[in-house]
């Protein structure tokens, strides 16, 4: 069997995992009767109505008529360059402070593109640290670590 | 008539030079602060909250007023030109107000919406002043089994939102649902979903969710594309309108105000239902269908209205009835009572200068919104131009903090980075995000009103259909699937003829 649209397939496999999860886990919870609903009860049935239209997406997929989609190729190196920049930034953030956070993340991400160039992207880092603190630090009042934990006080 | 009475004592009350003073640096604040990405009005009230303790009461509430609406306004900027929505109405406006300002039309788009806001604005405080009184008795009508077909209603009018196929955004729609259920059940206080982790019993936030599908996946997508890297950044581009833009705005605008006035009113996702609902009722009705997904014009006016009227009318539950319909009112309820305000009927008659006063200076707010932010959107359309290996990583940094600040937690931090990838994903499924966003902010909602129909009947599922408001809404909804799947059916059918 040849699958015709492989996008309407992927995205019925991720409906039908999605949804039994959500139904396999929702019988951990009580779930009473119609009458007096416990926690499990609302999501256990929706989260059946998720995995039938996951199949439904899937056999859709299958059938003759189907649209012969495939699925665009993933840029890990561009996922794992954004989604890592910000991530760090979460790590760097309670220990290392505002400052290098925001430098790490600018440099990161910036390198993801193929205009990169390391000292725009300096100019880059130094401009938003600098705009970030006036607004966020200095006019709004918000509390940030600020320095790495070494040379804070 | 009474009502010009009491409106002229608003307007003695709103326009002294104080308040004026007071009105103009909240739209000032509101809408520098909503602009930046992911500082929606419910963040940016709770900013600037403590800023008005030290003022006069009427003074303070039309400071917040302004606010509010310079925030929401700077949301939809925000919307428009990154693609990136701070709370829920604006999703709707990213749709095609971003794809107007990647075909060089920006400040088009920003130009409708600022019009669009204003009239809505306009036309929703009179309604406002007229009104308040007998409208908020049809809130009383509204039971939970009545609350549910609405948000059902909603719902299958999201599925226009997304412009392929309709069993893929119903799915989106249940999966936006099933997100919305993460966190605590508030009904038995069990954890659902949550792991364990302490930061997902209260469920996941909505900017972190919306900056992530929207705002990184965006950005993810346009870096991949490296030709066109710069392409609509350079476009040359105005903010007038041409005449034809002009006749397809206004029947829009028109219609828009009118639903965002009606479902404002309706405490809970009024706000939230009536741009999504306006966007339905354009897309369905329009005879540029074919062109929303794409940048249409209507898909910017109608929700914008719609948006900024059902901003209006939300303060009548709140000043009537005492029942804040939403978060931002909440933070208005905090407010007032601060200044020892009880919100309630009683305000009408015993603070009547208070009460007519706000209702005056959200008019005023509206005026001053739109001399603020037309010459505004030169700057805002400027900031295009910036190179985008430049731009990304600013957006970046913004989104970071911006989910920072709403729970200071790198927690929110992690989860924007996760749904940056989902969407990532959904994009190469061809799974559109905008459905999720409304199931997402509905879930909860629709669960509650769901167990607590259910709970008065005992049981009996009847009550949906026995109860007539509640069933003219489903049987609303009913042929609306109708409506939406019927050129779906047409269209596989010409699609399967064509391959034969």
């Amino acid at each position: 069997m040849k699958i015709r649209n492989q996008r309407d397939f992927g995205a019925g496999i991720m409906y039908m995992v999605i949804g039994l999860f959500f139904t396999i886990m929702a019988t951990q919870y009580p779930m009473g009767t119609a009458a007096k609903m416990g926690p499990g009860y609302f999501p256990f049935f929706l989260g059946i109505i998720m995995t039938l239209l996951g199949l439904f997406v899937l056999i859709r997929s299958l059938s003759a008529k189907a649209a012969i989609e495939s699925i665009p190729k993933f840029n890990w190196r561009i996922i794992g360059l954004i989604t890592g920049s910000v991530v760090l930034y979460g790590i760097l953030l309670p220990t290392m402070g505002f400052i290098v956070a925001v430098f790490v993340l600018v440099f990161m991400s910036a390198s993801a593109s193929h205009e990169f160039h390391w000292k725009g992207t300096l100019v880059n880092a130094s401009f938003l640290i600098i705009f970030t603190y006036s607004v966020f630090v200095v006019g709004l009042k918000l509390q940030f670590p600020l320095l790495p934990f070494f040379l804070q006080q | 008539m009474d009502l010009f009475a009491n409106l002229a004592l608003g307007f003695d009350t709103a326009f002294t030079l104080q308040n004026l003073l007071y009105c103009l640096i909240g739209c000032v604040l509101g809408t520098l602060i909503g602009v930046l990405p992911g500082l929606g009005p419910i963040a940016t009230i709770a900013m600037l909250l403590p800023a008005t303790y030290a003022l006069p009461p009427v003074a303070a509430l039309i400071m917040l007023a302004g606010i509010y609406y310079g925030s929401q306004y700077g949301g939809s900027t925000t919307a428009i030109l990154l693609n990136i929505p701070g709370e829920t109405s604006s999703v709707v406006t990213a749709i095609d107000g971003y794809q107007m300002a990647r075909n060089g039309r920006a400040g088009v788009a920003l130009f409708t919406a600022g019009m669009g806001s204003f009239f809505a604005g306009c036309v929703a405080t009179l309604v406002l002043a007229a009104f308040a009184a007998p409208l908020s008795q049809l809130a009383f009508k509204f039971g939970p089994a009545e609350y549910f077909s609405l948000m059902v209603l909603g719902l299958i009018g999201a599925v226009v939102l997304a412009s392929g196929s309709l069993i893929k955004a119903i799915g989106m729609i249940v999966l936006g649902l099933l997100m919305g259920l993460i966190g605590t059940d508030v009904n038995s206080g069990v954890s659902r979903y949550a792991f364990d982790i302490p930061e997902l019993s209260d469920g996941i936030g909505f900017v972190a969710v919306a900056m992530g599908v929207f705002g990184f996946a965006e950005i993810m997508t346009n870096l991949e594309k490296k030709d066109e890297d710069e392409g609509f950044l350079n476009k040359m581009s105005t903010m007038i309108p041409t005449k034809e833009d002009v006749k397809r705005m206004i029947p829009s605008i028109l219609r828009g105000t009118t639903i965002g006035s009606i479902l404002g009113i309706l405490p809970g996702g009024g706000a939230a239902l009536a741009a999504f609902g306006a966007y339905s009722v354009e897309k369905k009705s329009s005879k540029y269908s074919h062109e929303f997904g794409k940048g249409a014009i209507e898909g910017v006016a109608g929700p914008e209205s719609a948006n900024n009227a059902a901003a209006q009318t939300s303060f009548i539950p709140l000043l009537t009835l005492g029942i804040p319909p939403n978060a931002v009112m909440a933070l208005m309820v905090g407010a007032m009572t601060i200044h020892n305000i009880q919100p309630g009927p009683q305000v009408m008659t015993s603070n009547p200068a208070l009460f007519w006063g706000l209702i005056a200076s959200m008019w005023i707010g509206n005026v001053m919104l739109i001399l603020l932010n037309l010459p505004l959107i030169g700057i805002w359309v400027k900031l295009l131009k910036i190179p985008y290996r430049f731009m990304y990583p600013a957006i970046l940094v913004f989104c970071c903090i911006g989910v920072y600040t709403v729970n200071n937690t790198v927690f929110d931090v992690y989860v924007t980075a996760a749904f940056g990838v989902i969407g990532y994903l959904f994009t190469k499924l061809g799974c559109e995000p905008p459905p999720l966003l409304l199931g997402f902010v509905l879930g909860p909602m629709m669960e509650e009103n769901f167990r607590r129909a259910l709970l008065l009947s005992r049981g009996d599922f009847t009550t949906f259909v026995t109860r007539p408001l509640s069933l003219g809404l489903l049987i609303a909804s009913a042929l609306l699937v109708v409506i939406v799947a019927l050129p779906a059916v047409k269209k596989t059918r010409e699609e399967a003829f064509v391959e034969d």
